[in-house]
């Protein structure tokens, strides 16, 4: 042997020589194929709602079947479910607006004022229990502070939708400000600057590209989300582009359609499933896009 | 700040309501609706069924998709896993409905009927899962419940399993442990509290989901001890009757919600707790 070999590279070491007995090899053999079929066990079924949502959803999904209107009657074939292509695209779009720059301004007070105070420790455990909370509770919330003095609206289902992303928000946003290196904050501050200005000119431009793909994230799932909707949007079958007044989306649509036992209202079903996995999935690619580059960086 | 004001508003808005519906809330199993009487028995039921279901199936697949990526998978393999699991949390509960009401449940019966056939002669099991005639119904529910929650209890537990010690686990090797050995006497008793903390959260999920759980239950609200027959659940309740409810029916909706915010979060706080008191006694030891 000689002492100048490169310590060996950390392998485990195999299991196939030494004298193990056959009971305990065979015991060892059964537990790593259970471990293959958990794999197996999750990732079937996901293959098939995937396969079934595609195939069942091409039928109808094409360009014209997110710019035609809802058919009022439902057993009626044929394409439609441009209302509910703008209402997600509107209620979503008006979540983020407000979910987003109130759950970063959370995270900011977070990490960058509170730190470990007891106030930040009672925010942190308020946002654990908020994000605990079952969607259709907000909903139930916002129906009971908003829609019964203001009415239905895409707002209120904004609204709702908020609710659910601000803790995602908050919690993302307040890993990725942690990430930031304190020795950017101490030059800042050795600079002269205030907290508030290095939190604007230092922190938040290092941390935009994280804080982004999270927020994201959060987008995609408040995107898919159906129950807080249900009693806060109301129903329509022509495009609202307006906050205000009853709206529709493609979750509710689903949901809607899933459980009329007419065929052509079940087959607008599946292109609304399609088209909602679609732009979720690529939310959901963009956010790791950008990650990636955050991480590269 | 804003986050406090909302949580505190949420408990002052739903308690009016709770308060109206009176005590026998949640000890009567009769709601009808029509004769005012509302009784949440069966729908507390149905939720804490469904949701023992997914744990139950959820916890074996989740622990061992976990180990699967932390101790036996290729590297390249473990990034695929990952995205799967990604995927499979990134699909919208409905979709996960839309698929178990129009190709599971009608296509599932037979393959309940041929189970309560095997176990026909065992007396508790026929009891426990008897002949059906659809596909709707608690089992089903827990089933696409598991699905959706297999990926939050994965990515827990993942996490845990890689806080074992590389040197406790290379101890157990270098004894001459098969590696199902070292999984059971190093990794298990090392992060039995997060997987614990993983279930609990798991369970919470699964007892606030909402619409899938809606579409393949049955909406047929009775305690009966069959996993193969319909029932009904908190959220599914809500959904399904609060577009047509008025007066008290729909402050005694309310008030189901009531209770079952109260229910998450009890479930939520303990699986915080728990997983933050395994977080400080890893961190105790390093």
């Amino acid at each position: 042997m000689t002492t100048t070999t490169a310590p060996p590279a950390v392998a485990p070491p195999s299991l196939r020589t030494g004298n193990v007995s056959r009971s305990r090899k065979f015991r060892d053999r059964l537990a790593t194929i259970a471990m293959w079929a958990a794999f197996g066990a999750a990732a079937l079924p996901l293959a098939f709602i995937v396969f079934y949502v595609v195939r069942a959803g091409m039928h109808l999904f094409s360009y014209d079947f997110l710019v035609t209107n809802i058919p009022i009657i439902s057993s009626k074939p044929g394409p439609g479910m441009a209302p509910a292509v703008v209402g997600t695209l509107l209620i979503t779009g008006a979540a983020t607006l407000i979910a987003v720059p109130l759950g970063v301004m959370g995270a900011i007070y977070l990490n960058e004022y509170g730190k470990q105070s007891t106030l930040a420790k009672f925010i942190r455990l308020m946002t654990d229990v908020m994000s605990g909370v079952p969607s259709i509770v907000m909903g139930l919330f916002i129906y009971t502070i908003w829609v019964l003095r203001y009415g239905l609206s895409g707002f209120a289902g904004a609204l709702a939708l908020a609710c659910l992303m601000l803790p995602i928000v908050v919690r993302t946003s307040e890993e990725i400000l942690r990430l930031v290196p304190s020795a950017l904050r101490e030059a800042s501050a050795a600079l002269g600057a205030r907290t508030w200005r290095t939190t604007v000119r230092i922190v938040l431009p290092a941390a935009l590209p994280g804080i982004v793909s999270g927020a994201m994230l959060a987008v995609a799932r408040a995107a898919g989300e159906t129950a807080p909707l249900l009693f806060t949007i109301g129903i329509v079958s022509k495009p609202n582009t307006k906050l205000f007044g009853s709206n529709t989306a493609l979750s509710a649509q689903i949901f809607r359609n899933a459980q009329v036992p007419f065929p052509a209202a079940q087959d607008r079903a599946w292109a609304a499933a399609l088209t909602l996995i679609l732009l979720v999935f690529l939310l959901t690619i963009a956010a790791r896009l950008i990650t990636a580059r955050f991480a590269r960086k | 700040m804003v986050l406090v004001l909302i949580a505190v508003t949420t408990l002052n808005n739903a308690w009016p309501a709770f308060r109206e519906s009176g005590l026998s809330f949640v000890t009567s199993r009769q709601w009808i609706p029509n004769e005012g009487k509302f009784g949440a028995l069966a729908f507390i039921y149905g939720t804490a069924v469904i949701a023992a279901i997914a744990v139950l199936l959820a916890l074996p697949v989740s622990v061992g998709i976990a180990l699967f990526v932390t101790e036996v998978a290729p590297a390249r393999l473990r990034t695929m896993v990952v995205a799967v699991m990604d995927l499979l949390a990134g699909i919208p509960s409905v979709v996960f409905g839309l698929w178990g009401i129009l190709v599971l449940a009608p296509n599932i019966a037979a393959l309940y009927n041929w189970w309560s056939d095997l176990v026909e002669p065992i007396p508790l099991l026929t009891k426990l899962f008897d002949h059906t005639q659809t596909g709707r119904a608690f089992f089903t529910a827990g089933l696409i419940l598991a699905l959706m929650i297999t990926p939050i209890i994965t990515t827990i537990t993942r996490e845990v399993f890689a806080t074992v010690p590389r040197n406790d686990k290379d101890g157990a090797l270098a004894l001459g442990a098969t590696r199902w050995e070292m999984i059971k006497g190093v990794v298990f008793p090392h992060s039995i509290g997060g997987m614990v903390g993983a279930t609990m959260l798991g369970l919470g999920r699964a007892m606030g989901e909402t619409i899938a759980v809606a579409l393949v239950i049955g909406s047929t609200p009775q305690i009966v001890a069959n996993v193969f027959a319909g029932g009904d659940a908190m959220p599914a309740v809500i959904a399904n009757q609060f577009g047509e409810a008025t007066g008290v029916h729909r402050s005694a909706l309310i008030g189901l919600g009531v209770t079952l915010f109260a229910l998450t979060i009890i479930v939520n706080v303990s699986a915080r707790t728990v997983v933050r008191r395994v977080d400080v006694r890893l961190r105790g030891l390093a």
